[in-house]
């Protein structure tokens, strides 16, 4: 018998009459909900019927050990005490003036002088409920054998019956309703999907004896057939929903329990945000329950009630606030045209990633494409969505779309999932189309691509999941270069490179795990369409292609091995990507840009710098500072200057020392805490 | 980090606006309305105060993510 814990002490007294399973249920039941319960028998032990099966089926032994509970929970046990319905300090009418509540167990059958007190049925039992346990007394509540017999005996049903019993004595003391959710109590069909086509089927184990019981071994045979009934569909898939060692269900309540936390820590909050809301669960759960709908609206709430964590989206909000300025966003018609048939929408981190394919795209686009092809770079406001920062969302949301009404309300092609998503989701009345259809043009796919001699194994984004267009899109135009590559997951079913959701922000440990899980999926290289998935997974030294790496190739390099550029050179990428464009194709020369204080980074300074979310900017301003006023700190030993400043709300130190032209940086490190 | 700490009460650190030494000195940490006393470093002359990087990024970080989760 599993251990049971008393929960609290109450005042109220309850009277349990029987000493039979169901009467011992009820009173430990009841006990350990903290009632005072004093449990009558008439015979001199309790059990007594299990006591009969004899020494070798159930020894007496064990059925002691698993009384001991009685005496721990404090239930007073009264052996040898007959209640009788003919009144005296045992009758039941006593019992029902002395006690709060009364369950009855005994397995007596009905007496006629009940009558006055309890209402009989039809088989002349005492009139009990079956849900409820509940007699016509409001007090009295009634199971095990008394309520069921003649039906045969059966010591699971009157274990079940006292257990349900208590239940209801509990609600009644608690003055809660005896019927509100308890319509799964008992035998019912379950809604538990389980998938057993990991289990071998096996026959029933036969019992040998004659009298068709189980030997010891043929019972623990039987029982081994036995396997967990769960489902677990989505956690199977979903590195982020095994991290936290529970399933949806309890996730969802402990989730709103942290949402109701007043004062207090409310530790689910970097769980919250560890989501990289790709809606995988959704797709397989039998129930379609959506950890990323749950985990968004928490996040809204979060920052609707100020309970959001400060640092843990600044940094990604940060990079889209540069992504909407005027260091990336810019719109233009095609050169030599005054309106847009359509207006090419790359996104940041196809921008970010590979500005050149940006270029080149475009530059396809103009050619390919009637009415002239406009040029939109900004953000789609995906990351503020996902922050659950509505208020940011639709500020972002009215730019694009104050854009998109300047530029004649064309059609908007993207090469970004997540801004496709964003923009069809948020804004139905924008036709917006994805990139791929428009690049499946013979000549240009012609020649290009590989000879499937070492295959790619292609990965989806998982902001289009699903969706036709897209996936489609993208697998004809590798068909139309010849390439054939190999399936990662059935159709629809794509995982999360972990950018989703701004998850690797907040848990970058998990993400990379998440990754590297994908990664091990296949020894073959990857091949993507989204940028950020094909960076993700070089971060994580896995081999990655963009599909544009084939179709626009930049000299002879290893596209696939080609590096993350890091969150420092996907902004100047960038503001590169918009300077050239401008340059080139509409004859601007942007106003003279500030030039950056040059600093030397080793590589391995760079990466702290990834891992601490320090961006090179960050470095080149507190070295500025301290080089403008003075204030820095010298280190004896090695030359070295410190300095220390605070732009905003993160306080940034450097330690550097000044080389000809340059400055070497040697550490970088951050905190928020400010000191005075 | 290159700062060294040569005994109880100092170390290898120069105010580079003062030329004054860094000492021991009680100072205020604060962090979204919450505020504790600290003993660190602190230029004897115009009051800057060192926070090495293994309390910054240790320490320091630990509490800045309690007290975000309060």
């Amino acid at each position: 018998m599993p251990p049971i814990r008393k929960v609290g002490i109450k005042q109220q007294r309850v009277a349990v009459v029987g000493g039979g399973l169901s009467g011992v249920t009820a009173a430990l039941e009841l006990s350990a909900k903290g009632y005072e319960v004093t449990l009558y028998e008439a015979g001199d032990t309790l059990l007594s019927r299990m006591r009969a099966m004899g020494e070798d089926l159930l020894p007496q032994a064990v059925i002691d050990a698993d009384l001991e509970p009685l005496e721990k929970l404090g239930v007073q046990v009264k052996l040898q005490t007959l209640i009788s319905f003919n009144g005296g300090d045992c009758g039941i009418a006593e019992l029902i003036e002395k006690f709060d509540a009364v369950y009855m167990g005994c397995g007596q059958p009905f007496d006629a002088e009940w009558q006055n007190l309890l209402a009989k049925d039809n088989l002349n039992r005492i009139q009990i409920d079956p849900l409820t346990y509940a007699t016509s007394h409001a007090r009295v509540f009634g199971g095990g054998t008394l309520r069921y017999s003649p039906a045969p005996y059966s010591p699971i049903t009157s274990i079940q019956e006292g257990r349900y019993a208590a239940v209801s004595v509990d609600r009644y003391l608690q003055g809660a309703s005896l019927l509100a959710g308890r319509e799964n109590e008992g035998l019912c069909t379950s809604k538990l999907y389980t998938d057993i086509s990991g289990y071998e089927p096996t026959p029933e184990v036969k019992a040998s004896s004659a009298d068709g019981h189980y030997s010891r071994e043929e019972a623990q045979q039987e029982a081994v057939r036995c396997f967990p009934c769960s489902c677990m569909e989505c956690v199977k898939t979903c590195e982020y929903l095994k991290e936290y060692g529970s399933y949806p269900k309890r996730y969802v309540r402990e989730i709103y329990n942290n949402l109701c936390i007043v004062m207090g820590t409310r530790n689910l909050n970097k769980m919250i945000n560890s989501c990289s809301l790709c809606g995988l669960c959704e797709v397989r759960c039998p129930e379609h329950v959506s950890m990323a709908e749950i985990c968004l609206d928490a996040r809204q709430t979060m920052v609707e009630t100020q309970k959001m964590p400060v640092s843990a989206h600044e940094f990604a909000l940060r990079d889209m606030a540069f992504s909407a300025s005027d260091s990336f966003a810019m719109a233009r018609h095609q050169p030599g045209h005054s309106s847009s048939a359509a207006l090419f929408f790359p996104g940041c981190q196809l921008s970010a990633s590979s500005p050149e394919h940006v270029q080149s795209c475009y530059e396809f686009l103009c050619a390919s494409e009637p009415g002239g092809i406009g040029l939109v770079l900004g953000c789609c406001g995906a990351p503020a969505l996902w922050a659950g920062r509505k208020d940011l969302f639709d500020a972002s949301m009215q730019q694009l779309e104050a854009t998109w009404t300047r530029m004649g309300k064309p059609r908007i092609i993207t090469a970004c999932s997540s801004c496709f998503r964003t923009l069809k989701e948020a804004k139905p009345e924008i036709q917006v189309q994805s990139l791929w259809p428009h690049l499946n043009h013979e000549e240009l796919l012609r020649g290009k691509g590989n000879d499937n001699s070492t295959p790619y194994a292609i990965h989806d984004p998982c902001s289009t999941r699903g969706v036709e267009e897209v996936e489609g899109g993208a697998r004809d135009l590798l068909r139309g270069m010849g390439v054939l590559p190999l399936e990662l997951n059935p159709r629809g079913e794509t995982t999360c490179c972990g950018y989703g959701g701004l998850a690797c922000f907040v848990n970058p440990e998990l993400t990379a795990r998440t990754i590297q899980r994908r990664a091990a999926e296949s020894t073959a290289d990857f091949i993507t369409y989204c940028a950020m998935c094909r960076d993700s997974f070089a971060r994580q030294g896995k081999r990655a292609l963009h599909v544009l790496d084939l179709i626009f190739p930049e000299g002879n390099d290893d596209a696939a091995a080609r590096k993350d550029p890091g969150y420092s050179g996907r902004q100047e990428n960038r503001a590169r990507l918009k300077k050239t464009m401008l340059e080139r194709l509409w004859k601007e020369g942007q106003t003279a840009v500030k030039k950056a204080t040059s600093v030397h980074i080793p590589e391995e300074i760079v990466a702290l710098m990834e891992r601490r979310m320090i961006l090179r900017e960050d470095v080149c301003t507190t070295i500025e500072h301290a080089e403008l006023t003075g204030e820095k700190m010298m280190i004896p030993g090695n030359g070295h200057l410190l300095a220390c400043y605070r732009p905003a709300c993160v306080t940034y130190w450097v330690e550097y020392a000044p080389a000809n032209d340059t400055f070497d940086v040697f550490n970088v490190y951050s905190h928020r805490m400010q000191v005075r | 980090m290159s700062v060294k700490k040569q005994s109880e009460s100092a170390i290898t650190l120069v105010c580079c606006k003062c030329g004054e030494e860094f000492v021991k000195a009680s100072v205020t940490a604060s962090y979204l309305g919450a505020e504790f006393p600290i003993e660190l470093w602190k230029c004897h002359g115009c009051g800057v105060v060192y926070i090495p990087e293994e309390l910054a990024v240790g320490k320091m970080l630990k509490v800045e993510q309690a007290l975000e989760d309060k």
